[in-house]
């Protein structure tokens, strides 16, 4: 600090401009005031917060312009709380840049590392203890050591195998079956063929799936099984994932993004294609639910459909691939 | 002299040749009223066909053909779609939202103030509706979400049309410029057009798989939607994260950067 090249440091400031309330004792006092005014203006809001808490009911509502018909409490808490924090805030700022000294000040780094001298006795003594523990003239005993501390360190890895059961085969299928009806999703209806018209676009779950949910407690074959059925000019369709796998140009798809998995059925009627509002993959269904956009890896699976003897819309069976998105075991 | 004549000076005669009058002329009205309400766009007379075919042949045909057959332009692209069989609905859709005539060439068509008045889009749908046979307009009782099912409605909409049309109805982005519209200021009439016609890029929604009272219950979840308030405040449109994204760049940063201004300042 007593060097001489800090003093030229100094000298290479501007020039301090004393503030207002440096000089004048009473611009310094309306200072005082002004942040004590901020101050206990967010003490009102801290007591505004709580009387709205305490007074309005939640279900309240009221007419904000822009907003329309909103929650007044919510609307309140908010007010209060943001205008609380934001008086606190600005009272301290007006407080650190009126009051506080304001004298620039230059404050010296020390040199990094310890003192020669320091360092040496530090080794002296880390030498001391080795000899001390001996170690060297016992080498069981650090041998076993490093053996206890490796084992010890490699044990807990056995708990990772509490994380299964492994999925076994639950990812390669769903309950779609031989001749299980496609029925309507949220109604339950069976389909027949001449519902569909050219264009349209049917979401689609298996017969028997509610049953199948209560038995195991859980969504896991809503998750896999959901289906779209689209309807389409036969001569439209340009390619399919199997022969023979629609029904008078009714193409069944599987519901389930192979990217992450969100149920897709943004469907272009026109150009076939299906679009997944997540990521914006895009499937072509003309050309066997190929991806001709977006983050998708696979083709949408295809269900292979037909009637059955009372002319409703049935699976062929199961899909022939995995639905849904990739997993470590697929390849 | 009749009985009737007789009693003509009956302290009660005026008032009952009052009633008489007053049956007489609410009936006659109700009779003359609720038959146009009912034959107006449902049975079409040849007047009003001839009157669809004159307008058709002044304000559509240019596009798609003088017989409705569909057109093409000299490149071969097609100019519009043959309206052979797509039905009165179709075209109580297209024009009563102001789709059609078509404003600018463009992805798809945008809704607008209708062209026509409510008379000659009947006469329009009329003549189309002569064309072929297609889905015609739904009467009232049809589409009236009144006491409909607003649970399954919900259901159906999260299932069929959230996708496109947003959880909130506020519409989205489809590919190459195309969208799903807003529908929370959509007619009931004319969304339930839209779901048996599928304008555009959107599906049908046949009867056989969308029941007329599933129609019905979408429809009523959708007023619900039209009706439902703010309790977070201000929605943004209620299009998720972009607006919300933008609002916190631009106001929120910016709040930001003048308060770090505010700070940086030196006081005087």
């Amino acid at each position: 600090m007593s060097d001489h090249e800090h003093d030229d440091d100094f000298s290479a400031l501007p020039h301090h401009e004393p503030r207002m309330s440096d000089i004048d004792p009473r611009a310094a006092k309306r200072a005082e005031r002004q942040v004590a005014l901020l101050f206990t203006g967010a003490m009102l809001c801290g007591i505004a917060f709580i009387v709205a808490f305490a007074a309005v009911p939640v279900e309240k509502l009221v007419w904000v312009p822009l907003i329309g018909d909103t929650q007044l409490s919510n609307l309140l808490l908010g007010l209060f709380m943001g205008l609380g924090f934001f008086l606190v805030g600005g009272g301290a700022i007006h407080w650190a840049k009126k009051l506080m000294p304001e004298q620039e000040v230059i404050s010296e780094r020390h040199d990094t590392g310890a003192p020669a001298e320091a360092r040496q006795a530090t080794f002296k003594e880390l030498e001391r203890g080795v000899n001390e523990s001996g170690v060297r003239r016992r080498p069981l005993i650090l041998a076993t050591l490093v053996g206890a501390l490796a084992l010890m360190s490699v044990a807990p890895l056995v708990l990772i195998a509490d994380l299964g059961p492994k999925p076994g085969t639950k990812l390669r299928y769903t309950m779609w079956r031989k001749g299980m009806r496609i029925l309507v999703a949220e109604t339950g209806q069976p389909i027949r063929p001449q519902d569909l018209l050219v264009g349209s676009l049917v979401s689609g779950v298996p017969d028997g799936i509610d049953a199948v949910l209560e038995a195991e407690g859980n969504l896991n074959e809503l998750a896999k099984a959901p289906v779209i059925l689209v309807r389409m000019d036969p001569t439209d369709i340009k390619a399919q994932q199997g022969t023979d796998w629609d029904f008078q140009g009714i193409l069944c798809f599987s519901k389930i993004c192979t990217h992450v998995g969100c149920p897709i059925s943004l469907y272009e009627q026109q150009t076939h294609h299906l679009l997944c509002p997540c990521h914006q993959s895009t499937f072509d269904l003309a050309d066997g639910g190929q991806v001709i956009f977006g983050p998708a890896a696979r083709e949408l699976p295809q269900l292979a459909i037909t009637v059955d003897t009372d002319g409703y819309l049935v699976a062929q069976g199961d899909f022939a691939q995995p639905v849904g998105p990739s997993f470590w075991e697929r390849g | 002299m009749t009985p009737l004549l007789a009693r003509r000076r009956h302290p009660l005669a005026t008032a009952a040749l009052l009633l008489v009058a007053l049956m007489a002329v609410g009936g006659l009205y109700a009779a003359v009223s609720g038959g146009r309400a009912q034959a107006a766009p449902q049975s079409a007379s040849t007047t009003q066909i001839d009157l669809g075919r004159k307008l058709y042949s002044e304000g559509c045909s240019s596009c798609h053909g003088l017989n409705a057959e569909g057109g093409q332009q000299p490149d071969g692209t097609i100019s519009g779609p043959s309206l052979i069989g797509v039905g009165a609905a179709a075209v109580d859709f297209q024009v009563g939202t102001g789709r059609m005539p078509l404003q600018a060439n463009g992805p798809q068509a945008a809704p607008n103030l209708p062209s026509y008045t409510p008379d000659e889009i009947s006469a329009l749908a009329a003549y189309v509706a002569s064309l072929g046979p297609g889905p015609s307009i739904p009467d009232t009782g049809t589409y009236d979400p009144k006491d409909a099912d607003v649970v399954l409605g919900g259901q159906l909409f999260r299932s069929n049309c959230g996708a496109c049309h947003n959880f909130a109805g506020s519409g989205g982005a489809l590919t190459f410029g195309k969208r799903a519209p807003a529908i929370v200021n959509t007619t009931p009439r004319h969304i339930y057009e839209a779901m048996i016609t599928g304008p555009a890029n959107m599906p049908i929604f046949p009867d056989g798989t969308l029941r007329p009272a599933d129609k019905r219950a979408i429809i009523a979840y959708v007023e619900t939607l039209k009706n439902a308030p703010n309790p977070g405040g201000l929605d943004l449109g209620r299009v998720g994260p972009v607006t919300e994204g933008l609002l916190f760049w631009v106001v929120g940063i910016g709040a930001l950067v003048v308060a770090a201004v505010w700070i940086g300042a030196k006081a005087r």
